[in-house]
């Protein structure tokens, strides 16, 4: 219901959008081209590497002032907390408004740029025309060389899309739910196949984009920072084994930066048709670590898939590396000073650096067990899968008590 | 050796602790002499003693020249790249371990790749450390701005970096802010940039800093509404965020009480929106049990009775209509008023048997207001067959029908969770989520309110639906 009292103060209405957008889980600012001010008439500089200006107690790196523009909406998702019958204070903010906030931020060293989200207003058009207003005037007003990261809204027309991307660093499109019949039943009012087809079209501009630059100098870059999107977890019924297969089939169709996992948490005002328990918050993490699994360690998708239990689900006590290992033990010892770097990825308590430095050490010398602890975390948890000079797990790995001996000791509460 | 100063002592007076290029030319001339790391000690300035008890001018005199054919010194990209950071940690050990290092990788010219090695490791530990100050630098600078005669603002901060990283730094600040006048003050000297050239100055103190800043208060406000209650996880913010800075950072303030009053607010966020409603019953007999203590929404709590559907249990049609009227609501049972007796007629006409289909409805509980002595229907707010789905789905889940006919807005909503318009839903089935087929027509009390021609109308178009439903039942049967 519209608010029609006195107009909520800048500060009011911040607190509003800011707690509407909390939702979405990206905060990076990372991976885009290098820019700064130097010769140009603004502030702002991207260097690659994204930072972190300040951690809320939920964990969470603050890196960008994420709001939305409005948290009005014509549609009706279940699991938003701005959907239309949702009983939630309402609030505005004009263009000119969200750009002072940007730069009276950045200029005091509290952020790296922007994140714009909406609801729908009026129409998707509208509203897209709206946020791609906000980006214009900051770039070529103020000559503003920060990070931007736009959601775009999957029913607008493809040239305001188009635009978004010519002033954002990155774009994104929210997939929302793991499963069609999910998104159906929650978001009633989306089409995943219109959701997928402007991801497509995204994809495919971003690759137009990159090819004429590498021809032409001055061509206009389009999101150099790439396309993301998010699911959440926990909302509809699709196990771990679903949602993985998703997020990699995501990542081969899109060329996707990276798919967002937002456990479904408990909203203020929530829709009856939502499930009535939020998945634990641990099972996000074991996503992301699945993830990673898929991204930086050879994990083929139905690999992951094969971690998980007869549910579907991976394991919430171990880390789903480790319940990869513990499956298929016969692919274990690895020997650190011979094996493969495929293999020795494979090994959990091992990580990509440690991976490296094993193979830069080794070319010295064989590697004993001290060396090894020496470059690795934990020694504890990577014995029982490797050999060394001076070291042979004999009968470990058909221990049948293994994963008691590697498996964190301590469990970890569940807040209520 | 030649060099007669083989078994002398030197000590190096470095003259900034950040001056890695002096120490970088120091110790290539020793290194060319032949001397060996535990002969040369390095002093910063203001560090008390002097390990050989040799004056700075006296030692630096006596440090050795190196011979004309010395071998050029070597080191690796990967060395030169870790001695950079490492040489601004404030360790008073470093420019011995460097040295160290570097008279090793004479002999040893790869020895940096030996990541097991206790020096290297060291020397790599201490980089990273530099490396981490100065991401932290970047991050958790917070500029206050002043207004200064002239008119632009002019934007100071304080920090309090571990290492001496502030000259390294200014770079950083400048390609950020170019065109903004600042300064960056610290207890190790302090960086002002103008928009044009930059300055050094003195080591500061809090007190020459700005206290406040009004556009805090709008950054304090979006970090307490940008953090989540329902996700605390205080471990991973202390570990990117250590106590030591928030001093520094006006938002940090108030992270004792977003704490404290996280689990509240989350448990009010769950009070006020999804209740725990447990298992929902298995039969229908539970259901009809349950619906009567239901107080999900306000309609339960009006003076009314809950009405359960009816038929049998593998009814191949679910019919589904709004909510219970008066009559419904004073005899129990679903569709026996005026739109029943009117839905019987059509369904009879259109060769549908009901007694073959589920009957009930999208709302339980009969929702009205009073006038006089009459109870006046009202419809059901979007909310209320929200809510009231979770027993429709129940009731499905048992049912298992092969189609659903949903008789009005309201019956459609409690399917598909969106309102539609009948006009453009009748006539075309729609999949629900689990598969079973819906089709969507008109309420009958809507031709109950219609006369004339327009009742003649929709009554034809009801009628038409109908057979529809019956043609794809024969379809599915068969």
């Amino acid at each position: 219901m519209p608010h029609t009292l006195s107009q909520p103060t800048l500060r009011q209405r911040l607190e509003i959008l800011a707690d509407a957008a909390k939702y979405d889980a990206s905060c990076a600012s990372s991976g885009t081209a290098k820019k700064n001010s130097l010769g140009g008439k603004g502030i702002g500089s991207t260097e690659g590497m994204g930072i972190c200006h300040a951690y809320a107690p939920d964990g969470r790196c603050i890196s960008l002032l994420k709001i939305l523009l409005t948290n009005h909406c014509i549609f009706d998702c279940h699991y938003c907390i701005n959907r239309k019958s949702s009983n939630v204070p309402r609030a505005r903010f004009t263009p000119q408004e969200v750009v002072d906030l940007t730069l009276d931020f950045y200029r005091r060293n509290y952020i790296e740029g922007l994140f714009l989200s909406s609801g729908i207003v009026k129409n998707a058009n509208h509203t897209m025309e709206q946020l791609v207003e906000v980006a214009r005037i900051l770039r070529e007003e103020h000559d503003f060389r920060g990070y931007i990261h736009l959601k775009t809204i999957p029913e607008a027309d493809a040239e305001i899309i188009h635009e978004a991307g010519l002033y954002a660093d990155r774009v994104s499109i929210n997939v929302e739910l793991p499963t069609t019949s999910g998104l159906n039943r929650l978001a009633p009012d989306k089409n995943a196949a219109q959701i997928e087809g402007a991801m497509g079209r995204t994809k495919e501009r971003i690759l137009t984009a990159r090819d004429e630059r590498k021809r032409f100098r001055h061509a206009p870059r389009f999101a150099p920072a790439g396309q993301s999107t998010q699911m959440i977890v926990g909302a509809d019924d699709a196990n771990d084994a679903a949602i993985i297969g998703k997020a990699s089939r995501l990542y081969e169709s899109f060329g996707l930066r990276r798919v967002y996992y937002s456990a479904f948490s408990p909203i203020p005002d929530a829709s009856a048709v939502l499930p009535l328990k939020r998945p634990p918050l641990l099972r996000e993490h074991r996503l992301y670590q699945s993830d990673w699994l898929m991204r930086f360690y050879g994990f083929a998708p139905e690999e992951v898939a094969d971690a998980a239990g007869t549910d579907g689900n991976l394991p919430l006590d171990i880390d789903p590396k480790l319940a990869w290992a513990l499956k298929f033990r016969e692919s274990f010892p690895v020997d650190v000073n011979r094996a493969a770097r495929e293999l020795l990825l494979r090994v959990p308590g091992l990580g990509t650096k440690a991976v490296g430095r094993i193979l830069a050490v080794r070319r010295h010398r064989n590697l004993r067990l001290d060396d090894v602890a020496r470059l690795t975390a934990s020694l504890a948890k990577v014995r029982p899968f490797i050999c060394t000079v001076d070291w042979r797990p004999t009968l470990l790995t058909d221990h049948a008590d293994l994963k008691r001996l590697v498996a964190p000791k301590a469990e970890q509460l569940e807040l209520f | 050796m030649q060099n007669v100063a083989v078994a002398s002592h030197y000590a190096v007076h470095l003259p900034a602790p950040d001056d890695f290029a002096f120490w970088r030319e120091r110790a290539r001339g020793l290194v060319q002499c032949d001397v060996p790391p535990d002969r040369v000690a390095w002093v910063e300035p203001g560090a008390t003693g002097d390990l050989f008890g040799d004056s700075p001018a006296r030692s630096e005199r006596r440090l050795p020249v190196p011979p004309a054919e010395a071998p050029p010194v070597r080191a690796s990209q990967r060395f030169l790249a870790v001695a950079r950071s490492a040489a601004l940690h404030s360790d008073p050990a470093r420019f011995g371990l460097l040295y160290r290092v570097l008279w090793r990788l004479q002999r040893y010219p790869r020895l940096m790749e030996d990541k097991a090695d206790i020096e290297v490791r060291r020397l790599e530990e201490l980089a990273k450390s530099v490396r981490r100050d100065a991401h932290k630098m970047h991050a958790f600078v917070r500029f206050r701005e002043v207004e200064e005669e002239g008119g632009m603002p002019h934007f100071v901060a304080w920090f309090e970096p571990d290492h001496h990283i502030l000259r390294a730094e200014a770079g950083f600040f400048m390609r950020r802010f170019a065109n903004m006048r600042w300064s960056i003050l610290t207890p190790r000297g302090s960086i002002h940039w103008d928009g044009e050239s930059m300055h050094e100055g003195p080591p500061a103190r809090r007190g020459d800093a700005p206290s406040g800043d009004p556009v805090e208060d709008l950054w304090r406000a979006y970090y307490a509404s940008i953090f989540n209650p329902a996700r605390l996880k205080v471990g991973a913010m202390l570990s990117e965020m250590p106590k030591k800075y928030w001093k520094n950072l006006p938002e940090a303030a108030l992270i004792p009480q977003l704490i404290a009053g996280a689990q509240a607010r989350e448990a009010r966020m769950v009070a006020s929106g999804s209740r725990d409603r447990g298992e929902r019953p298995a039969t229908l007999e539970g259901i009809g049990t349950a619906i009567h203590a239901c107080r999900m929404c306000p309609i339960g709590e009006l003076d009314n009775r809950a009405v359960m559907g009816e038929g049998p249990l593998a009814a191949p049609l679910m019919i589904i209509g709004e909510q219970p009227g008066d009559q419904e609501d004073h005899t129990g049972r679903p569709f026996v008023g005026p739109a029943g007796e009117l839905l019987d007629d059509y369904l009879q006409a259109a060769g549908i048997d009901r007694r073959q289909a589920y009957v009930t409805n999208a709302v339980k509980h009969f929702k009205f207001t009073w006038k006089g002595k009459h109870r006046l229907h009202q419809s059901p707010g979007a909310k209320e067959i929200d809510t009231c789905r979770w027993w429709l789905e129940a009731e499905r889940a048992i049912v298992k029908p092969r189609l659903v006919l949903a008789l009005g807005a309201s019956a459609a909503r409690g399917l598909l969770g969106k309102t539609v318009s009948i006009t453009r839903a009748r006539g075309t089935p729609m999949r629900l989520d689990d598969g079973t087929e819906l089709w969507v027509t008109a309420h009958p009390s809507y031709l109950l309110r219609l006369d004339g021609e327009a009742r003649e109308e929709q009554a034809r178009l009801f009628a038409a639906d109908l057979a529809a439903v019956r043609e794809r039942l024969g379809e599915l049967a068969g």
